[in-house]
């Protein structure tokens, strides 16, 4: 075998949400570095929330990520929510789930489309696509804009809701809005098809890689759960949300930037593969059809694959959306006064509010004195969960790919991070190490 | 020639940089006018040559002031866009505080290993030429600065209070159904969006330049509102501004 030395150092990696550096160096085809760390300027925002009331915090803590706004939003109503003993109606909890679906639907095609795609097709960015694949990146951006759409509708916002507020929401749309999004989500499917195809004639160039790691995500007895659960480990079970700090066990280790979590293993991995592994038995059925496309089944461990749980989660949230549409519509969608401020007893308590988003499991963890004044915060999202997995993923598949020309490692190694789909100004605590 | 344009971030939550994202079918008629040489949210291609920087997030340490006189330097034009940028924005929640007990609180022994300062807007650290108001920003707003940068105009900014408009949307007013409102003293431009969904206006525009502090305080007494529960409001999103005054 050939005696390769070559350092890869991919200082601020392209195509991910937030700043994160690959810094490898191997000497004579023996790896002395590889490291995954993140350089993020820290922003505090635990401790921003202290001494803030308890109808700001959403407000506030939506600002932590601007992709994955609305699950913020929701993590931290049911957070206070639970902290107050705050109960929401049955039809605000359909509208939650809807606005939900489409952030993941948002978040996911914007990671397939402009994010991933590109590196299947060989191109920097989706801009060259737009002039050599026309057809298909408009189908992408008008998937992109239904999913707007949607959001808009649900939260007043495609960013930074302003129609979730704790006991409910401000304002609702009508069954006639309601109705046309049904339309549009309908219309999507041949569209939605058309790229599953697309990706499915591009899925060889997925690295052919498998790690065995624990994969933890909520998980629901009716539902594929993505508003509600309990946790749920692949080794070791399922355990009350409430139970949420055992599972995570944040820790920061000298040599990287940023807080990891373990729990069984030594890394575990949250997000798309790992809910659809968990819970791939109630996913839609025409979501079960397009896993089967890809030959994607429990339990997968190949890390690339991510990116296809997350279309296979675009179809489920399409499906799934226009059922909970049929089922407001055959309730009768309740009116609620305009600016609806619900009635709220405020109370001192602690609460947890864990929601999946786009990239894995969310945690916002509140405690609020007798005036509903924040005392104490915690916010654990799905990035700090997956860093360590990807750490060591990448530690892995070096050794396989170490006599590869650098170009096709560089490549190999940001398209593992990018199949994680990084957010990491989400990170809400960042550790900043000194790196030599 | 396409004039290059280069986006950049520093402390925020990259949501203004998905608004251009967002901006779908009128980003690939944009395209057509200008040439993207930077964008790492989207694209792997990286160029330290371009005519207009479009800088999103808030400074908050030392080392990033290098890289804003850098990008200065090569821009012909610096746009901040996002409240982050523009006027520090919810970032600068945390000027309230004692440093050290906010990196304790967050990071405990290891706080230490931090370099960070107080939050500030871009301008704070470099002279910007046009400002993209909001959080997020509007994706209108976006476009208008851009064609009006494109034709050598400098873009206007509203002078006036969010209550301008909201009061022309006819939503019944916020103080009016119990709740404190920062619409009086925010810069509008917005549409007064949040205030047409059914919540208040939270100032995420910035202070107008000339507040009128006399109406201000009218208002509190009238609606019988503390002097306390303003300055809690004013500080969610006008910290920097305020410490600036």
């Amino acid at each position: 075998m050939k005696e390769t030395s070559f350092e890869v150092n991919v200082h601020h990696i392209t195509r991910v949400e937030g700043h994160g550096n690959i810094n490898v160096d191997v000497k004579n085809g023996v790896v002395e570095k590889c490291e995954w760390s993140i350089p993020e300027a820290p922003r505090f925002f635990e401790a921003m929330v202290v001494g803030r009331s308890w109808n700001e915090l959403h407000h506030i803590t939506s600002r932590i990520c601007g992709i994955c706004s609305i699950g913020h939003t929701l993590a931290s109503l049911k957070a206070t929510e639970s902290a107050m003993g705050i109960a929401i109606s049955e039809q605000d909890l359909k509208l939650r789930k809807l606005a939900l679906h489409a952030e993941n639907l948002q978040s996911h095609i914007l990671h397939l489309g402009f994010l991933v795609l590109p590196d299947l097709m060989g191109v920097g960015s989706v801009i060259p696509l737009a002039s050599t694949n026309l057809p298909e990146v408009k189908i992408v951006l008008q998937l992109h804009r239904t999913a707007n759409e949607m959001s808009n509708l649900l939260c007043g916002r495609t960013t930074h809701p302003q129609r979730l507020i704790p006991g409910g929401f401000s304002k609702i749309p009508s069954m006639n809005e309601l109705a046309a999004i049904r339309k549009k989500l309908q219309d999507s499917i041949p569209n939605i098809q058309a790229v599953a195809q697309l990706i499915q004639s591009l899925a060889g160039k997925l690295p052919n890689f498998t790690r065995e790691t624990e994969f933890i995500s909520l998980s629901h007895p009716s539902e594929y759960a993505l508003y509600d659960g309990k946790l749920l480990s692949s080794d070791t079970g399922e355990a009350p949300v409430k139970e949420y700090l055992s599972y995570t066990n944040e820790y920061v280790i000298p040599q990287s930037t940023a807080k990891w979590a373990k729990h069984k293993r030594d890394s575990y991995m949250v997000g798309a593969l790992a809910r659809l592994n968990n819970n791939y038995k109630k996913l839609s059925p025409m979501a079960q059809k397009t896993a089967e496309m890809f030959n994607l089944q429990p339990m997968c461990h190949n890390p690339f694959m991510n990116s296809i749980a997350q279309l296979v989660e675009v179809v489920d949230s399409v499906e799934d959306s226009i059922g909970i549409i049929n089922e407001l519509e055959a309730a009768g969608l309740k009116s609620q006064p305009d600016y609806n401020k619900p009635d709220i007893k405020v109370k001192a308590g602690s609460g947890v509010g864990a929601v999946e988003v786009p990239r894995g499991i969310l945690f916002h963890d509140y405690t609020y004195n007798d005036r509903g004044v924040c005392t104490k915060a915690n916010c654990i999202i799905p990035t700090n969960q997956n860093h360590g997995n990807i750490q060591l993923d990448m530690k892995a598949i070096l050794p396989q790919i170490v006599n590869k020309p650098q170009k096709e490692i560089e490549l190999t190694l940001e398209m593992l991070v990018r199949a994680y789909d990084p957010c990491i100004s989400c990170s809400t605590h960042v550790v900043k190490v000194n790196l030599t | 020639m396409k004039p290059k344009v280069a986006f950049f971030d520093f402390a925020g939550c990259e949501g203004d940089q998905l608004q251009v994202a967002n901006l779908e079918e009128d980003l690939l008629t944009l395209l057509g006018q200008v040439e993207v040489v930077t964008f790492r949210e989207v694209m792997k291609e990286q160029s330290e040559n371009y005519d207009i920087a479009f800088v999103e997030g808030s400074c908050t340490r030392l080392q990033d002031e290098d890289r804003l006189k850098q990008i200065r330097k090569n821009a012909k034009l610096v746009v901040a866009i996002g409240s982050c940028a523009t006027i520090g924005g919810i970032n600068s929640l945390r000027n309230y505080k004692d440093l050290d007990g906010v990196k304790k609180t967050v990071y405990g022994e290891n706080a230490k290993l931090f370099d960070s300062y107080a939050a500030r807007a871009i301008d704070a650290v470099i002279p910007v030429d046009a400002y993209v108001h909001g959080c997020p920003i509007d994706r209108e707003d976006f476009l208008h600065v851009v064609k009006s940068l494109l034709q050598g105009k400098k873009p206007e900014t509203p002078t006036y209070p969010v209550c301008v408009e909201c009061k022309k949307n006819e939503n019944v007013c916020a103080f009016e159904r119990g709740q404190y409102c920062v619409g009086t003293v925010t810069r509008a431009g917005c549409n007064s969006c949040c205030v047409n969904e059914g919540t208040i206006c939270w100032g995420c525009r910035g202070l107008i330049d000339n507040p009128n502090e006399n109406s201000e305080k009218e208002v509190l007494i009238k609606y019988g509102q503390t002097v306390d529960s303003a300055i809690d409001k004013f500080r969610l999103y006008f910290g920097w501004q305020e410490a600036k005054r």
